[in-house]
């Protein structure tokens, strides 16, 4: 009944990008679509793709009655470039939230991530410890999930294979005092980057999110201008619940950027677009599987290609 | 949400006045918003197609009840039937003959599996049966710990594999040590994948043939979007699942993918996970789901939690008299005694559409330490001063400061957030005061 995506996200981002290179500035899609009229066919089929990828509702009516308009004031009459111009209407978007993260060149930058339960988080830290050694910055981790069952170890094998050292204190210890521990010895060790793993929690829990709060505080009484960077763990398969994290992580947190996970599965993480749209985070990466190497930076153009990008294509 | 369904479709209906008949015309809008909010549910595009055609086809001819506008008309017809499409067949797990039963959970990763295989040893051993629970997962890190310390904690037998073995025979090897030590059921905690993995899709494929579980289990994250569906019709294609338990209930996620897996795969949804705690594992209840994903709340959840801790007539007593302005200290008092019994006020006012988010009600969660000062301080106060609080002067509160062995501080800071929660009681017995507060504009 459903047709089956085969191909994972990830591959999309891929063959967009080859396809992008392939073609220059001609789109696969529109010359394929050459011939079509512009009919309510066409609007529908561009309608469930949106709808589709989890884009929401009422922001793809919002997208499609935009297009409609410039169809009835007649400044868009070829259907080969109606799928263009929604896509670059997206693409602009989005653009305005493509802010790669930048490690000013001095001082310690410290980065929380934040998410509901078993977005991605800890694995992201491993992902960006890496990322950032490879740089050749130093760093360190700070195991700050201290509710979670083996929450710890996870992370300490996360550090190991990124090769940086872990803060750590026992299970249930106060969160904000393992962030403690972590910003004396960056400061003693002049660390470059510290990243602070917490646990996973909903947004609707208020004293959870007053814990991250009393983090933020303490972190700000070590260092100047800390926490430099709260990263917002989603995972691309969540739906329009995207909205309210994205929302209340921000309020209550203080939310800076966002890391997209899970895109090498078939999720196409839509509602990050009205993410952009509504709340205007940055997206900083996006994760592309289980290893050390699957983080790259968020590109606009990249996601909306892979989002219209048809299964088998 | 409910009041922005209910209102935009009587809104619409507006015209037809009294005593109607639904039909094609004035249905069209009204079809417009049902598939609107049930896509903002995240329910799949398809099935809203299918769903939204049905109510087209059941509603069109009705006659509209006495009892009801045309606007509740039409959502008390698709709540039926969503509690139609996802009720049904029931949720009881099957164990089988064999001794252990296996069931094995399957998903996606982060979908919550090694929470839920210790959540559901334990409702099986409050049922009385003897657990053990083994985990397959030999690729996220601490995995294995994470499961062996949660499941001593709850008294299940944990089975531990040797390093280095493969996931199909540590599944093997634990059906044999599960039944040579006695365990009646054998939970296996599989690890995350994705479902176009087919390298992991076969490894589930083999362990499952190896091991023939009663029961295999699809566990479902109730924030995903619209991809819900193809990934647990691959799980169901390559293992045949036989039931689905939902996650992360406790959160605001409407929750459509629940309505969207039944509707395609025709499996029942078994139980659903509510809460971080071991003990935050429901049986599913499609009345509920289906008032959810419509945003109305989960209100019946929510009155029966309430009810748990409060006998009604408590309940009804106390609502007059808040009607009347009679709420006492002492009833002040009783309702912070009660409120602890029920567990968390917060998450029982997160369960109320639009009251989850409303600020400031830290505030009104005095923590243990405060509740204890409470109630010595009511306690010292006598009758008259409890019904009357306004006759409590400076003389009066310096003794019942000494008399409760807390400070003059304490007794006005007592006083004082008595007096704005009358305010506040008030307040919430208008209309215009439930409509504010509902937008989350009322500060305690
Ligand atoms: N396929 C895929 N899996 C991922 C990705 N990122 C994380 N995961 C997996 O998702 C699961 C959960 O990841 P964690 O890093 O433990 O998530 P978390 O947010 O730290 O979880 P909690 O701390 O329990 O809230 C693990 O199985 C990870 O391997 C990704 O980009 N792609
Ligand atoms: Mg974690």
């Amino acid at each position: 009944m459903i047709g089956l995506g085969k191909t994972g996200f990830f591959d999309r981002l891929k063959k967009g990008l080859e396809k992008t290179r392939k073609v220059l500035f001609t789109d696969i899609d529109d010359l394929i679509l050459g011939e079509k009229k512009i009919d309510q066919a066409l609007f529908d089929e561009l309608e469930e793709a949106l709808i589709r990828a989890d884009v929401g509702p009422v922001f793809t009516m919002e997208l499609m009655d935009r297009i409609r308009d410039q169809v009835k004031r007649k400044e868009l009459d070829r259907a080969d470039l109606l799928r263009k111009v929604l896509k670059d209407t997206m693409t602009a978007i989005l653009k305005g939230c493509e802010a790669p993260l930048v490690i000013p060149p001095a001082g310690t930058f410290t980065i929380m991530v934040v998410g509901v339960n078993g977005t991605g988080k800890t694995t992201t830290i491993g992902k960006l410890a890496h990322q950032f050694r490879n740089e050749g910055l130093t760093v360190l981790v700070a195991a700050a999930d201290t509710f979670r069952a083996a929450a710890i170890e996870q992370l300490e094998v996360w550090a190991r294979r990124a090769a940086v050292p872990v803060i750590r204190q026992k299970i249930n210890a106060d969160p904000a005092a393992v962030v403690f521990d972590a910003l004396q010895s960056a400061k003693a060790g002049a660390t470059r980057v510290v990243l602070v793993d917490t646990a996973g929690r909903l947004h609707t829990k208020v004293n959870l999110m007053e814990e991250l709060k009393k983090m933020r505080r303490v972190m700000a009484r070590e260092i100047e201008g800390a926490p430099h960077e709260v990263l917002l763990v989603m995972d691309a398969t969540t739906g329009q619940n995207g909205i309210a994290q994205a929302k209340m992580f921000k309020e209550e947190a203080g939310v800076t950027g966002i890391c997209l996970t899970k895109l090498d599965g078939t999720a196409k993480g839509g509602v990050i677009l009205r993410i952009a749209g509504e709340l205007r985070i940055p997206i900083r990466y996006i994760g592309v599987g289980e290893s050390l190497e699957d983080l790259r930076p968020f590109r606009a153009e990249e996601f909306v290609e892979a989002l219209f990008a048809r299964d088998g294509e | 949400m409910f009041e922005n369904l209910t209102e935009k479709l009587e809104g619409i209906f507006k015209k037809l006045k009294g005593r109607g008949r639904l039909d094609e015309e004035n249905i069209q809008n009204a079809l417009r918003e049902i598939r609107m909010a049930l896509l903002e549910a995240d329910v799949n595009f398809r099935v809203v197609k299918d769903f939204v055609e049905e109510i087209r086809v059941r509603a069109v001819g009705q006659e509209v009840m006495d009892s009801l506008t045309p606007g509740q008309q039409v959502v008390k017809i698709v709540h039926d039937r969503l509690v139609e499409l996802m009720g049904g067949e029931s949720a009881q797990l099957r164990f089988g003959s064999r001794i252990p039963a296996p069931i094995m959970l399957v998903g996606l990763q982060g979908c919550g599996k090694t929470t839920t295989a210790v959540k559901l040893a334990r409702f099986l051993i409050r049922q009385g049966k003897r657990v053990s629970l083994v985990s397959a997962d030999v690729y996220r890190p601490a995995a294995m710990e994470q499961l062996e310390v949660l499941g001593s904690g709850i008294g299940a037998g944990v089975i531990k594999a040797a390093p280095g073995t493969d996931p199909v025979t540590i599944c093997l090897q634990a059906v044999e040590e599960a039944r040579s030590r006695g365990y009646e059921v054998l939970i296996m905690d599989t690890a995350g994948r994705l479902h176009i993995d087919e390298a992991m899709m076969e490894e589930l494929r083999r362990i499952k043939e190896k091991v023939r579980p009663a029961e295999i289990l699809f566990v479902a994250d109730a924030m995903t979007g619209q991809e819900a569906v193809n990934v647990a019709v691959r799980f169901n294609e390559v293992l045949g699942i036989d039931g689905v338990i939902m996650t992360k209930m406790d959160g605001d996620a409407r929750g459509g993918a629940a309505l969207s897996l039944k509707a395609v795969m025709g499996k029942p949804i078994k139980f659903v996970g509510v809460g971080e705690k071991v003990d935050a594992l429901e049986v599913f209840h499609p009345e509920r789901m289906a008032s959810r994903i419509l945003g109305m709340g989960d209100i019946l959840s929510l009155v029966e939690k309430a009810q748990a801790a409060v006998d009604e007539k408590a309940a009804r007593d106390l609502e007059r008299k808040i009607r009347k302005n009679e709420f006492t200290l002492e009833d002040f008092r009783d309702q912070l005694m009660q409120i602890r019994k029920m567990g968390s006020l917060q998450d029982i006012l997160s369960m109320i559409p639009g009251l989850g988010k409303m600020r400031g009600l830290k505030d009104m969660m005095p923590d243990e330490g405060e509740l204890i000062k409470v109630k010595a301080i009511i306690d010292s106060m006598t009758k008259q001063e409890r019904r009357d609080y306004l006759i409590i002067d400076g003389e009066r509160r310096k003794r019942i400061a000494r008399g409760s062995g807390t400070t003059v501080q304490d007794v006005n800071r007592l006083l004082k957030s008595y007096g704005e929660m009358r305010k506040l009681m008030k307040k919430m017995t208008t209309k215009e005061g439930i409509k504010a507060l509902k937008r989350g504009h009322i500060r305690f």
